[in-house]
């Protein structure tokens, strides 16, 4: 196994490095802002898909610090090719609140109209893509975008991320391999939160960890600990500053532990240790890095219920203007299928809009 | 006008649309320094260079899922599936992702491509080098499905295609790659419209409708028919398979009130019973006899016996003769 940075000591201190370059102040809180941000929407989603509000919720619940640490390392120009759990990436580019509601209800706000089920956001104007629910095929997009990007000339970094399950894949193989002969400008982001829903990272792969599977595709690998914003932010930055250098691409492990069940619909209680659990619970990228930015008086005893209360707040009106929004169009049912609907699309739209107005929603997930 | 084969045809609107649009570039195996092993990317390489004609490692699906990813950065890429029998390890990225994508981000994201690909028999290929996937796509909404059937159609269809906001699976009749040539205007930036079948022959006693390497096929079976029995059968090259022209084969049948459908693909929900099932819900009042569907037998596709799978006039003529006999 290759060795695991980390910059932020599970006490919450910075150990022998450095503080990573281009982290000022305001950066390391609003990292803690985020961080927070994300914590706090994935427990009150959580919620109202428990009361039956929402369709269906992945949460992200103790990779916050994997997520926002790489998320943020990127521009607004790069291009994010995100997997189940990097809705706070979106946000953290920007993305109102109301459309990340519309989305996860699935009405008219949603700018997809409501065609895929919860947590597959997207947004062109945030160059972060609609992803799909199959594993490991945004990795060659990823991929496929950075090598556009540098036919092109421009200076474009990719963020293709993946979970531990995705690197099985033979899309993640395909990926790194052509990826890495045509150095593009990419960083492969791995979230190894140790599950793939119930398959141990044990069970996964025999190799001793993901980062060292890069060297086989000539690239460099590293392994970070997922759970130190500050660490996940210097490694991806670094990489992406590589790339952007024309040196290519990168494959990062974030070290990382999933808290919650793989979904909404997930009972992890069935196949794994509490206790295992609790432990990472104790490593918690939350409090590990609260605890710094207090020793550094970055952040006082108040802004935790501040941040509550206002995401409480906004989340709360996104949900209700969520919740009494009409549902999609009839007519999207059949638009976007192609650039221009074809003549049979429009007759089957006539079909519905005038005898049968479709049948009762009743649908719930998992069947 | 000059007369060309297929394979140059498509290598003339390759060159073309590279030339026209610098966006456009073509990826896949062997299609840079080689050319394509059926020289269909001829001097493209030497003409447009390494970054816009690109030797890719050995991935089918890698192929397809990064010119995914070139395509909604805003390249126009046209990847080369080197067999369609080696399609299937791209099967997932045509179908939950470039299929799906403009339709599941609501337009915000679209993957303009055309994934150009060989298919079909008669070339002595066994099973891996000559069957006709084409419904496994068509099957799939958002994909567009192309198949010209000479070198005047694979020109400008293809041209058409590159130009297309929508991705297009573009099916290259490899049997009649090479023969016979078509006459193609020289120095003419014609296309060919997606979506519009062609009459090939014209005729008022019955209706064939055929697609790519079966379209001589089923004008040879009309001509036998002409012949031995004073029938004036109609030929109908779909061209498009997705987006279908349904008026094209409505008319053809209400003139004619007979049909018989012929691919070479396997017959057992072949794309020839969707054209069955449109005609009998469609129009049934005007048929005179049941509809005769000549295709590949369930089978994989077969080495030494290919001769006995493959539709040929003879099995098209008897079908003829049932739909013009039946009482």
């Amino acid at each position: 196994m290759v060795d695991v940075l980390q910059i932020l000591s599970p006490a919450g201190e910075v150990e022998a490095n450095e503080l990573p370059e281009g982290l000022g102040d305001e950066l390391l809180v609003k990292l803690y802002r985020q961080m927070v941000t994300v914590r706090t929407i994935d427990t009150r989603m959580l919620n109202l898909q428990r009361q039956g509000r929402i369709g269906f919720y992945g949460t992200c619940k103790g990779q916050e610090a994997a997520t926002v640490g790489s998320g943020a390392a990127v521009e607004m120009r790069d291009w994010v090719f995100p997997a189940l759990r990097e809705g706070g990436v979106l946000l953290l580019r920007g993305y109102s609140l109301e459309q990340y509601m519309g989305h996860l209800v699935g009405c008219s706000l949603d700018p997809a109209h409501g065609r895929q089920m919860p947590c597959h956001f997207g947004s062109g104007e945030h160059n972060f893509l609609t992803l799909s629910s199959v594993i490991g095929t945004q990795i060659l997009h990823a991929m496929g975008a950075a090598w556009a990007a540098k036919i092109k000339g421009d200076d474009t970094v990719t963020l293709g991320y993946m979970g531990d399950g995705a690197t099985s894949s033979t899309d993640f193989h395909a990926a790194l391999t052509i990826g890495a002969v045509h150095k593009v400008p990419c960083v492969f982001f791995c979230q190894n939160n140790q599950w793939a829903i119930s398959v141990p990272f044990s069970k996964q792969t025999a190799s001793d960890g993901i980062a060292v599977k890069a060297s086989a595709y000539g690239m460099p690998g590293i392994a970070v600990d997922g759970n130190d914003v500050l660490a996940v932010y210097k490694a991806t930055r670094e990489a992406v500053e590589r790339a952007r250098r024309g040196e290519g691409p990168t494959l990062i492990e974030a070290i990382t532990y999933r808290i919650e069940g793989h979904s909404s619909s997930d009972d992890a209680t069935r196949y794994r240790d509490s206790a295992e659990v609790e432990s990472w619970k104790q490593r918690d990228p939350i409090e590990r890095y609260r605890a710094y930015l207090k020793r550094r008086g970055l952040i006082g005893d108040e802004v935790d219920g501040e941040i509550h209360s206002s995401v409480k707040q906004r989340v709360d009106a996104a949900i209700k203007a969520a919740e009494a929004a009409p549902p999609p169009a009839l007519e999207t049912l059949f638009t976007d299928v192609y650039a221009v609907t074809t003549e049979s699309l429009k007759a089957q739209y006539r079909d519905v809009a005038t005898e049968d107005g479709g049948g009762t929603n009743e649908g719930a997930f998992p069947l | 006008m000059a007369e060309i084969t297929i394979v140059q045809a498509v290598n003339d609107a390759l060159m073309e649309e590279m030339g026209r649009d610098e966006d456009v570039v073509v990826l896949g195996e062997d299609v840079g320094v080689n050319g394509g092993v059926f020289r269909c990317t001829a001097d493209l390489f030497d003409t447009y260079g390494e970054d816009r004609v690109i030797d890719t490692p050995l991935s089918e699906s890698g192929i397809i899922g990064a010119a995914i990813g070139m395509a909604l950065y805003g390249l126009r890429p046209v990847p080369e599936i080197q067999f369609s029998d080696f399609i299937w390890p791209a099967f997932d990225q045509i179908t939950s992702e470039l299929a799906k994508m403009r339709y599941r981000s609501g337009g915000q994201f679209t993957c303009p491509m055309v994934i150009r690909t060989p298919y079909g028999g008669g070339i002595r290929g066994g099973h891996y080098h000559s069957q006709s996937p084409e419904v496994y796509f068509t099957h799939t909404s958002g994909l567009v499905v192309v198949v010209p059937s000479d070198a005047y159609d694979a020109k400008g269809l293809l041209k058409a295609a590159i130009r297309s906001p929508d991705p297009v699976l573009f099916l290259e009749p490899k049997r009649i790659y090479r023969a016979p040539k078509t006459e193609v205007p020289e120095d003419d930036d014609y296309i060919v419209p997606l979506g519009k079948a062609a009459v090939r022959r014209e005729g008022t006693d019955f209706t064939i409708t055929c697609y790519g390497a079966m379209v001589p096929v089923a004008v040879e079976a009309c001509d036998k028919a002409a012949d031995q029995h004073g029938w004036n059968g109609e030929v109908l090259d779909l061209r498009t398979l997705v987006p279908l022209d349904e008026d094209a084969l409505l008319a053809s049948v209400t003139k004619t009130g007979r049909l018989v459908t012929l691919q070479e693909a396997p017959k057992f929900t072949g794309y020839s019973s969707e054209l069955s099932a449109i005609v009998a819900e469609k129009a049934i009042d005007v048929m005179e006899a049941p509809i005769r569907r000549v295709a590949g037998f369930d089978v994989p596709f077969p080495f030494t016996l290919e001769h006995v799978y493959m539709p040929h006039a003879d099995r098209v003529l008897r079908a003829i003769e049932d739909v013009m006999t039946y009482e």
